[in-house]
C-alpha cells in the first residue's frame, strides 16, 4: 500500500483529519505501521510492540484522542503488555496493572502502540546503557538520541508514532527532546502520578509528553495530568485546559535568560543570544540574570538520586517476577552500589544530607528569581547531541550532560525543551529549555508556544 | 585521584547491596567510584550552616485515604504469581537464607 505520509502529522492535525473524515484509522495505521517497519530495525526504537493496538484504536474512536497511535516509553508498566525498562531483569515481565498515566491515557482514547527503549532503569542520558541495544539518532545515525526516554523522543523525530510519553528525573524528557529535534515537556513534580512507573528516583521523577509540537504537548498533559488518590505526592490542584495557553503571545512578560557566561558554554552562547532577540521582538523583556552555579545540582543529584535508586532496586530480588540480581547492568550496579555507600552510617552526613540541604539553597534562588521573572530560559543541553559509544567508561556522563537542568528537576519545576536552532551539516538540533514556578505549566506552554510559532525551528511547521 | 577507594570496600558495598559482581568488575568498580567521588566532594565547599535540608518538594506531609478495599485494585492469585519464574502450591518460592545447622 502507498505510504500517503499520515504518519507526518501532528497530533493536532491528525485529530482534525479523523474528526473531518478526511482521515480513517486504517489509513493512519497503515501509514504508521509502514514508517515502523522500515525504521525500527535500524533505529531501535521500539522493544514491543501492541499487535491489536488497531483494533483498539477502532474500539477508542469516539473518546477525545480518537484512538491516536502513541509509544509509550518502556519504564510505563502497561498491563499485559511486557514492560522492561531496558533491563535483562525484567525481559519477560508482563504487568498485571497499569499505571495511571497510561491508564488516564488509554481512557482519553490514545493507544499505546508500542513500548520505546530507554537507559536500563532510566540510569542515563544516553540510551547506550539499555541492555536491549542503543537507539540511534533518526535525525543523524552516526549520534546518539539522548536518554533516558531516547526511544520516545526517536519514535516522534522519526514519525514512528504521533505523540509520545517519557519520564524524566533530571533532563530525561527534556534532553532527548532536545537532541532528537522534538518537544519535551516535563511537567511539575507531583503533577501526573508516578503510580506503575518503575521507580527510579522516586523524589523526582516526574512523567510527561513528549510531541511534535508544542500544541501537542499541551493536548496530551491536559489528559494525563491530575490528582491521583493511588500516589500521595501527586497535586490536589485543579488541572487547568493547557491548550488555552496557545496563541497568546509573550508581550509584557519579563524573562531571565540563565547560564550566559557559564564556562564551556562559550560554543553555544552566540546561537542562543540570537534567539533572545526573538522573545524580544515579540514585546518581551530578556534579562541576563545571575544564578546559583548548577555544577552543585550534578552533585546533589547524583548523591540523591543514587542514594533513591539503591532504595528503590531492592525490591528486585528474582522471587515475585523478572530475573534474580545477576542480571543488573553495569550502570545499574555502579549507581545501586555508590547510593549503598552514601548513605552507609559515616558517609550519609557527608553525603545525602550536606546534598539535600543545598538542593534547599537552589529552591531558594529559584523562588528569589521568579520574584522577578515569569519563566526562565537556557540552553537545555550544553551542545548537541554526542556520538554513539560516547558513554563507555564514563561514568558520569548523564550527569555532565543535564548540568542546566538537574537544579530545576531537584527544584520540582516544570520545564519544556523546545527546538531552536539546527546545524545544517549534521541535521542535529539545539533545544531551548524554559522554566517557570511549580504548577506553572501554562506558562512554559505560553512562552514555548510563542517562540516555535515565531520560528523556523520545528520540523513539523510548514 | 583524592578520594580512594579499595576493592575490599567494593567487595563490602556489593555484598551489602547483593549484587554479584566479579574479580574484573571490583577494580572497574572502584575507578568508577573514584571517579564519582571526586565529582561530588566538591558539594563540600558550599556553606550549609543553619540550612534546614529539602527531602521532598511538595510540602505534603501525612497523605492518608480512607481505609476501604479499592476491589479495582485488586488482582487474582493466579495474576498474582503468573510473573514469578518459582511457585508451589499457590506460594512464592523464595530462596533458603538461613543455614540448617
Amino acid at each position: 500500500m502507498k505510504n500517503k505520509m499520515n504518519h507526518k502529522l501532528t497530533l493536532k492535525q491528525t485529530l482534525d483529519k479523523l474528526k473531518g473524515n478526511e482521515l480513517t484509522l486504517d489509513e493512519l495505521y497503515s501509514d504508521i505501521n509502514q514508517s515502523i517497519s522500515e525504521q525500527n530495525k535500524e533505529l531501535n526504537v521500539y522493544l514491543t510492540l501492541d499487535e491489536k493496538s488497531l483494533e483498539k484504536a477502532k474500539a477508542a474512536a469516539t473518546s477525545p484522542l480518537m484512538g491516536v497511535p502513541i509509544a509509550v516509553k518502556d519504564n510505563y508498566c502497561t498491563k499485559d503488555l511486557r514492560t522492561t525498562a531496558s533491563s535483562l531483569v525484567l525481559e519477560d515481565f508482563i504487568p498485571t496493572y497499569e499505571s495511571t498515566v497510561s491508564k488516564k491515557l488509554k481512557k482519553a482514547g490514545g493507544v499505546v502502540i508500542g513500548k520505546t527503549n530507554m537507559d536500563a532503569w532510566a540510569h542515563g542520558s544516553s540510551t547506550e546503557t539499555s541492555q536491549y541495544g542503543r537507539t540511534l539518532n533518526p535525525r543523524n545515525t552516526d549520534y546518539l538520541p539522548g536518554g533516558s526516554s531516547g526511544g520516545s523522543a526517536a519514535a516522534v523525530a522519526a514519525n514512528m508514532c504521533i505523540a509520545a510519553l517519557g519520564t524524566e528525573t533530571a533532563g530525561s524528557i527534556r534532553q532527548p527532546a532536545a537532541w532528537c529535534g522534538v518537544v519535551g515537556l516535563k511537567p511539575t513534580y507531583g503533577r501526573c502520578s508516578r503510580y506503575g512507573i518503575v521507580a527510579m528516583c522516586s523524589s523526582t521523577d516526574s512523567p510527561g509528553p513528549i510531541t511534535k509540537t508544542v500544541e501537542d504537548s499541551a493536548i496530551l498533559l491536559n489528559y494525563i495530568a491530575g490528582h491521583d488518590p493511588l500516589e500521595g505526592t501527586t497535586a490536589t490542584l485543579e488541572v487547568p485546559d493547557f491548550t488555552k495557553s496557545l496563541d497568546k503571545g509573550v508581550e509584557g512578560m519579563k524573562i531571565g535568560y540563565l547560564y550566559k557566561d557559564l564556562k564551556g558554554l562559550e560554543e553555544i552562547r552566540s546561537i542562543f543570544s540570537e534567539q533572545m532577540e526573538v522573545f524580544k521582538k515579540l514585546g518581551a523583556t530578556v534579562d541576563v540574570v545571575d544564578a546559583m552555579d548548577p555544577k552543585h545540582g550534578v552533585s546533589i543529584y547524583t548523591i540523591v538520586q543514587r542514594g533513591e535508586v539503591s532504595s528503590n532496586l531492592g525490591r528486585y530480588d528474582g522471587i515475585r517476577y523478572g530475573n534474580d540480581r545477576s542480571f543488573f547492568g553495569d550502570e545499574a550496579k555502579r549507581r545501586v552500589m555508590l547510593g549503598t555507600y552514601t548513605l552507609s552510617k559515616g558517609y550519609a552526613d557527608q553525603y545525602y544530607n550536606t546534598a539535600q540541604k543545598v538542593r534547599t539553597l537552589y529552591i531558594k534562588d529559584y523562588e528569589r528569581l521568579f520574584k522577578e521573572y515569569d519563566v526562565l530560559v537556557a540552553p537545555t543541553s550544553p551542545w548537541y547531541a554526542k556520538k554513539i559509544g560516547a558513554t563507555e567508561g564514563a561514568a558520569m556522563f548523564g550527569e555532565l550532560e543535564d548540568l542546566l537542568i538537574e537544579a530545576s528537576s531537584l527544584s520540582g519545576l516544570p520545564g519544556i525543551s523546545i527546538p531552536c536552532y539546527k546545524d545544517e551539516k549534521t541535521n542535529l538540533y539545539l533545544g531551548m529549555n524554559i522554566i517557570a514556578p511549580m504548577y506553572r505549566e501554562d506558562l512554559v506552554i505560553q512562552v514555548a508556544d510563542a517562540y516555535e510559532k515565531a520560528t523556523k525551528w520545528n520540523s513539523w511547521r510548514k | 585521584m583524592s578520594n580512594k577507594i579499595t576493592t575490599a570496600q567494593i567487595k563490602h558495598i556489593a555484598d551489602l547491596a547483593s549484587i554479584p559482581i566479579s574479580e574484573k568488575e571490583e577494580n572497574s568498580l572502584r575507578d568508577a567510584f573514584e571517579e564519582t567521588l571526586d565529582v561530588i566532594s566538591e558539594l563540600q565547599s558550599v556553606d550549609v550552616t543553619g540550612v534546614e535540608p529539602t527531602h521532598q518538594v511538595t510540602g505534603f506531609e501525612n497523605v492518608l485515604r480512607e481505609d476501604i478495599v479499592n476491589e479495582e485494585n485488586m488482582f487474582s492469585q493466579a495474576d498474582a504469581l503468573k510473573n514469578s519464574k518459582h511457585t508451589y502450591d499457590g506460594y512464592f518460592v523464595v530462596p533458603r537464607i538461613i543455614d540448617e545447622k
